[in-house]
């Protein structure tokens, strides 16, 4: 096995003085703790151009229909409620800073304040779940998820005579629900990293010379904000003027 | 020989740990392989009992041995294993598990636990496969069309959807873990250029892996959540449009053909360099042709939508790109004949295997040609003609070069030697067999036999007769090996480090290698396929 953790996981705080974090964290088959984050980091990288293709599917989904139907389309995107959709643009867009700020403080070592900054990132992506859960909620009251009860009411803003089409609507929804779904189940997953990350560094498990995991799930962080970037115009904004 | 026993044994990979936690614990990436070993060879048998039983039905014109629904439950079950449970990762996770960090001169994969999370999840995603085939199975055909697959098909196809989706995954996991470890991990001096073959082709695999599985995974997660939720998507009826489904899918599955086969055109190379003694032929148009392969494969999936009712003008262009795509297909069959020209060439069982692949691949691509004509195309859409294409393509190719790069490494992954004679023997009778099965389907489907039917007109009869009978052949040619491998464990001749004194960082170390691969960490100071220098020294067998 490699350079386990297991042995140091319990009691690196302790003995963090005598042993920095890349001798410890060190695996057997790289040759110093340069090559090691390069490959840890190529790897996420990798791994995030697999979720733009992961994501691209439904974007192509979306884009297709979208050009198909896109009177229904646009009185099905009228009906989100677009405040709440720019709080929780801005709510991803500081809990993206908050992250570069945690990056920022491993890289300094300023162990203390990137437990906070992680804490805030945290607090942020539970706000924007929180936003996102009271979304699904009202859709749902609207009955406006797609299925037996669906029911579109709403009409296209400053065209009263357009006549909905109920199929092409809640075609609307299934896609957002489809991509706010899966994104807020990156969201989820990102959290659970967070609380990851607070506990290792809660526990000394990083320093200057090794900090890569907070690199790298910062990165996939601001990938999943990234995606929310797109989503936002994409489903709250396709029209909002009356011409 | 009965009694060959190991030497004095050096400690190696294979007995440094004991125990069966030793082993489904492992993050070594040469126990990996075996693990895949074992289990994609278990799959391979399970599709291939379905591909009998299927020939069986086929023997007489009537539906006897079988009814409809059931005959589509096996085509289907036969697709799904052979497809995502044998050929994706038969080549990469087995050979190219174990020999990517070998050759390249590293001491295992970039990321270890990923590696063996890789296994697991291809684990589970058999196990609910296996589980749909127990309990009824799906009648979809691996292609899972919609609006069938999610209107009216047996509801197993959600558990079908999801396995392969885990599935997936497993197969995104080694892609990724490959391309990393190919750039990051390369020893002292091994430099692009020096790069075996092998590995170039297990690079360009990993590039349609990372790119081309998400979006499968996609469209199955779309699938699954119209077929559970009715989420529309797909579906006609809810205004979905079941030529998105098409086109999402074959974005990924034609591609997986190149996932298929280009592992096992790196196998080639290494096979015909060695047995020719002489550098490949244009080793850099090799090497790029695979990158190129994988470039342009993800550029011609609609030609498997000609009839789908696309525009006309799109049809065109994909029937272009299609044509064009065998370019660097010839460049290396082309180049392969090349190296073996003025060669010293010798005829041991994995180069059998290799002039077998050179042949059956040479039909399967200029068929694919034929069907890369439009005006053919419509003609033999749907008939037998596709199926002896692909299956010259996927069977003469991708398990012709999967068996001889097995034979050829075997010594080094086992530290024992298959016994030649036979191995030649199965060779043959896998060649034979292979011809008679898949030939006569050339006809049937040019004469206008439709797959995916379980009763045919009389006068059809004998070419399947001839066909089911190549297929019985195929599987003694099968059995052969599985019987002779096992057997050489414990029985076969000790094998030298360097049996076939070939080129290459994997002979340089011992057979079997230790955990670490090499006892001292390697630094390449020569050229890939450097067999002239190699050529004086007599070999060791």
């Amino acid at each position: 096995m490699s350079a386990s953790h297991a042995t140091t996981a319990g009691s690196a705080g302790a003995h963090a003085g005598t042993q920095d974090a890349a001798q410890r964290e060190l695996r057997h088959h790289f040759v110093d703790m340069q090559q090691q984050s390069n490959t840890a980091s190529l790897g996420m990288w990798l791994f995030l151009v697999t979720e733009v293709m992961f994501f691209g599917g439904m974007f192509c989904a979306y884009l297709i229909y979208r050009l198909m139907y896109f009177k229904d389309f646009a009185a099905a995107s009228q009906s989100i409620n677009v405040s709440w959709g720019a709080a929780n643009t801005a709510i991803l867009l500081i809990s993206s800073f908050t992250m570069a700020m945690a990056v920022r403080c491993a890289q300094l070592g300023k162990q203390k304040l990137l437990v906070v900054f992680l804490l805030f990132t945290m607090l942020f992506g539970a706000a924007f779940l929180g936003v996102k859960a009271k979304e699904y909620y009202d859709k749902y009251e609207e009955k406006h998820v797609p299925g037996v009860n669906f029911e579109f009411k709403g009409g296209l803003l400053g065209h009263p005579e357009y006549v909905v089409n109920q199929q092409h609507a809640q075609m609307f929804f299934s896609i957002y629900f489809a991509m706010t779904g899966m994104h807020a189940l990156h969201m989820i997953i990102g959290l659970g990293l967070m609380a990851y990350l607070i506990i290792a560094s809660m526990r000394g498990k990083f320093d200057t010379s090794y900090y890569t995991p907070v690199e790298n799930i910062g990165l996939y962080w601001h990938f999943v904000d990234v995606v929310w970037i797109y989503l936002f115009p994409l489903l709250y904004l396709i029209s909002r003027t009356k011409g | 020989m009965a009694t060959a026993v190991m030497p004095e044994q050096r400690t190696n990979y294979l007995n440094a740990e004991h125990g069966v936690k030793s082993w489904l614990l492992t993050t070594d990436h040469k126990r990996i392989a075996l693990l895949y070993m074992v289990s994609v060879t278990f799959f391979f048998f399970i599709g291939g009992v379905y591909a009998l039983l299927i020939r069986l039905e086929l023997l007489t014109p009537a539906g006897d041995l079988v009814q409809a629904d059931t005959y589509n439950r096996l085509f289907s079950g036969h697709g799904i294993v052979m497809v995502f449970f044998f050929l994706i990762p038969v080549v990469p996770a087995i050979l190219g598990n174990f020999l990517v960090p070998i050759m390249i001169g590293a001491k295992d994969l970039a990321f270890p636990r990923i590696n063996l999370l890789s296994w697991y999840l291809y684990i589970i995603a058999g196990m609910m496969v296996i589980h749909v085939l127990l309990t009824g199975g799906v009648d979809t055909g691996w292609t899972f069309y919609t609006p069938y697959s999610t209107a009216f098909a047996s509801p197993k196809v959600v558990e079908t959807g999801l396995a392969v989706f885990i599935n997936g995954f497993s197969s995104i996991f080694t892609g990724l873990n490959f391309i990393v470890t190919i750039h990051r991990m390369r020893a002292p001096g091994m430099t692009w250029s020096r790069l075996p073959l092998f590995i170039w082709a297990n690079y360009a695999t990993s590039l349609i892996m990372v790119l081309g599985t998400p979006v499968i995974a996609i469209t199955l997660v779309l699938l699954v959540l119209e077929r559970v939720f009715h989420l529309g998507i797909f579906d006609p009826k809810l205004g979905g449009d079941p030529l998105l489904f098409q086109h999402l899918f074959w974005f990924y599955s034609h591609p997986a053909v190149y996932i298929m086969i280009l592992p096992s055109m790196g196998i080639m190379s290494e096979l015909i360099a060695c047995f020719s003694r002489k550098r490949i032929f244009g080793f850099q148009f090799v090497a790029l042709s695979s990158v190129a392969i994988a470039v342009l494969g993800f550029l011609v999936w609609a030609h498997h939508m000609f009839v789908a009712g696309m525009s006309v003008y799109a049809a065109l262009i994909f029937s272009f790109l299609t044509f064009f795509i065998g370019v660097p297909s010839a460049i290396k069959v082309f180049n392969w004949t090349a190296t073996m020209y003025k060669g010293s060439v010798t005829y041991e069982t994995p180069m059998l295997y290799a002039f077998g692949f050179i042949g059956l691949f040479t039909i399967g691509g200029l068929t694919g040609l034929f069907l890369a004509t439009l005006g053919i195309d419509i003609h033999v859409t749907d008939t037998y003609f596709v199926v002896a294409h692909f299956h010259y393509v996927m069977v003469g190719g991708v398990v012709m070069g999967y068996l001889g790069g097995l034979h050829f490494w075997w010594p080094k992954i086992t530290g024992r030697m298959y016994p030649e004679g036979l191995g030649k023997l199965a060779a043959l009778i896998g060649f034979i067999g292979f011809n008679l099965t898949f030939f006569p389907q050339f006809i049937l489907g040019y004469v206008g036999m439709p797959r995916r039917y379980y009763q045919y007109p009389p006068e059809f009869q004998m070419l399947n007769v001839l066909s089911t009978a190549g297929a019985t052949i195929l599987g003694v040619g099968y059995l052969f090996p599985l019987v002779y491998l096992i057997w050489s464990l414990k029985y076969g001749e000790v094998a030298s480090d360097n049996p076939w004194n070939a080129a290459g960082l994997e002979w340089k170390t011992t057979s079997p290698p230790p955990t670490f691969n090499f006892h001292e960490d390697p630094v390449v100071d020569f050229e890939a396929y450097n067999y002239d220098e190699l050529k004086e020294i007599p070999r060791e067998r």
